[in-house]
């Protein structure tokens, strides 16, 4: 007996002391900045000055802002465009790539893939040349089928649309390596009792691939959607700076995002409690869709 | 070097079943559209890298030529020269390698420890702390940001290498991933090695770690990529070239120079290069450690 609860103590010193390092440093950078910010939501903090406490104030400016809604606004806009444009390039790109003739299967593969290993900063002053309205190559190709493009990047209605092609550029070949790994855990036998029973390649696809697949495309739809309400580097970059010295968010923040509004409060506008509170209603977004995926997958599901 | 990224997950020519497709015939027409399709989306995906690099590589009254000169009619390597003398574009670099590297460590060190405690000691309270980590991970990065700023001016990291890194330095998704890998060690070799006397550090470093290299590879892989290309960060706790990393070190640059697109390509260059070609030469680990964010949210 004696010796059974001296190897438990033994054990559980031994557990903590491999747990320490990463407890301490859990507590220090993600516990208490969390409890923090959300402190800090319930103050009006102004640069100079005292902090007031303001209850749900906050959250209530919020309501009333018209550059949050702007904001949340255009981070809609942006993830109904990109989540599902994503989804349906890289699934059909995933199917494409399962053809039996195709050669240089792996070639494309490692072509897809390597916007995902590609640092955002500098692909994105590489898109902004390329949509630049006199001299970009974009404009210059459709010039060539006879369309005259737009200003992209310098207007407000384009602005926007041109960064969520980067944005979908960014994902797709992210999405399509989760997808193909999908693909492979259905089972071959399936496919070809169908194709045997005389499905066309449509009712192959919709009554036996896409069931299938289904828990795969709920993983990539919320990780893409969690991804789209973060989104904030490619605004940021691809509408500060250039040739007229413009302002994030620009032109007349039509593609200000949620993120680059609590950027822009916290650290431009130094409105440190409003802007903590701001990225509390991000934090409740993504819990609630996390939550969503949560329930759906734990659906059973049966082959 | 094998084009193969197909993490582990092959695809054998199967039985055919469908349509026919004799060999040596020419392409029906919807395998051509197939063909055309992927080619298109590929040239679309390559697209910035081939202008990048192409722009890199020229001066700039080339630069902005139209129709574009995919390849340099006057080739230099006179804006990487420029980047790396006039600018301190070998300073970022350098710490961009720095942090990445005491990230990596960091996470990989941490990760595997606590997830090794986790999933092999009895520890009181560990399904709260397990719990607790894994609900860590719906928090934004983003909503934890202004009070760890508030905190890097507190401990004086403003503009030093320790404030990048600083908030990356553990990952609750990593603990998570290596106490599930950890899990399927069997514990009886954990029990052989205690009854020869192995003390437990030993056995951590001797038995433990070896035998999770896999998943130590690819938490390793997915940490570097995320934070290579990090932004918003470094964008708020770099405030000059001792502490910026290459991406807030393009936006600055883009700042205050950024109608030299040439010089700009050419550090666009630097600051995506060294990934890809990491990339290009350990493909299947890549996949796989991206791969792996699947199970991740």
């Amino acid at each position: 007996m004696r010796s059974i609860s001296r190897e438990r103590r033994r054990q559980a010193v031994w557990g903590y002391a491999f747990l320490a390092p990463a407890l301490a440093l859990f507590a220090l950078i993600v516990v208490y900045p969390l409890l923090y910010a959300l402190w800090l939501g319930f103050y009006d903090w102004p640069v100079f000055g005292e902090k007031t406490f303001v209850g749900l104030g906050n959250y209530a400016r919020m309501l009333s802002s018209p550059l949050f809604r702007k904001s949340l606004v255009n981070t809609v806009y942006w993830t109904c465009c990109v989540v599902p444009a994503t989804v349906v390039i890289s699934l059909a790109v995933a199917l494409l790539l399962e053809a039996k003739f195709l050669k240089g299967r792996g070639l494309f593969r490692t072509t897809y893939f390597i916007p995902v290993v590609t640092s955002m900063v500098g692909a994105a002053f590489a898109w902004k040349w390329l949509f630049e309205p006199t001299f970009g190559v974009i404009n210059w190709l459709l010039g060539l089928v006879g369309i005259r493009g737009p200003g992209w990047l310098a207007g407000t209605t384009w602005a926007l649309p041109a960064m969520m092609a980067v944005g979908v550029w960014k994902q797709v070949g992210f999405a399509m390596v989760i997808l193909l790994a999908g693909l492979q855990t259905i089972p071959k036998e399936l496919k070809e009792a169908a194709t045997v029973d005389g499905a066309s390649p449509g009712q192959q696809f919709f009554r036996v691939i896409l069931p299938l697949l289904n828990p795969t495309v709920v993983l990539v739809l919320v990780m893409l959607v969690i991804n789209a309400f973060r989104v904030f580097t490619i605004p940021y970059v691809m509408s500060a700076g250039g040739f007229t010295w413009a302002t994030p968010g620009g032109p007349l923040d039509s593609t200000r995002v949620l993120v680059l509004h609590i950027y822009d409060m916290a650290f431009s506008k130094f409105q440190v409690g409003y802007a903590s509170a701001t990225a509390f209603v991000l934090l409740a977004i993504i819990m609630v869709v996390t939550i969503i995926q949560i329930k759906l997958v734990q659906r059973p599901f049966e082959y | 070097m094998r084009p193969d990224v197909s993490c582990g997950m092959t695809v054998k020519a199967p039985a055919r079943a469908g349509l026919p497709h004799l060999k040596g015939r020419p392409l029906a027409p919807l395998q051509l559209l197939i063909y055309i399709v992927l080619l298109a989306g590929a040239v679309w995906t390559l697209l910035p890298l081939a202008w990048m690099v192409s722009a890199s590589l020229k001066p700039l009254s080339e630069v902005m030529r139209i129709p574009p000169t995919w390849i340099p009619l006057q080739p230099t390597l006179d804006n990487f020269r420029q980047v790396f003398v006039q600018f301190p574009f070998g300073r970022y670099l350098l710490n961009s390698v720095i942090v990445a590297a005491v990230v990596v460590a960091s996470v990989l060190l941490t990760s595997s420890l606590a997830g090794y405690s986790l999933a092999k000691f009895n520890v009181p309270g560990r399904t709260f702390i397990f719990f607790l980590l894994l609900s860590s991970l719906m928090v934004p990065f983003q909503t934890r940001m202004i009070p760890l700023y508030r905190m890097a001016v507190a401990f004086r990291l403003i503009d030093t290498r320790l404030g990048v890194m600083f908030p990356w330095l553990i990952d609750a998704f990593g603990i998570f991933l290596m106490r599930q890998f950890i899990a399927t060690i069997p514990t009886e070799l954990i029990e052989a090695a205690r009854i020869d006397g192995a003390s437990e550090p030993f056995i951590f470093v001797r038995i433990i770690l070896p035998l999770t290299k896999q998943a130590l590879s690819a938490l390793a892989i997915f940490t570097l990529t995320a934070n290579w290309e990090e932004f918003l960060w470094p964008l708020i706790v770099s405030t000059s070239a001792a502490s910026r990393t290459l991406p807030v070190g393009l936006q600055s640059f883009a700042e205050q120079y950024g109608t030299n697109i040439h010089w700009q390509m050419a550090g666009s260059v630097v600051a995506v290069a060294p990934l890809i070609i990491a990339f290009l030469v350990l493909q299947r680990q890549f996949v796989e450690g991206i791969a792996m964010t699947g199970l991740k949210g």
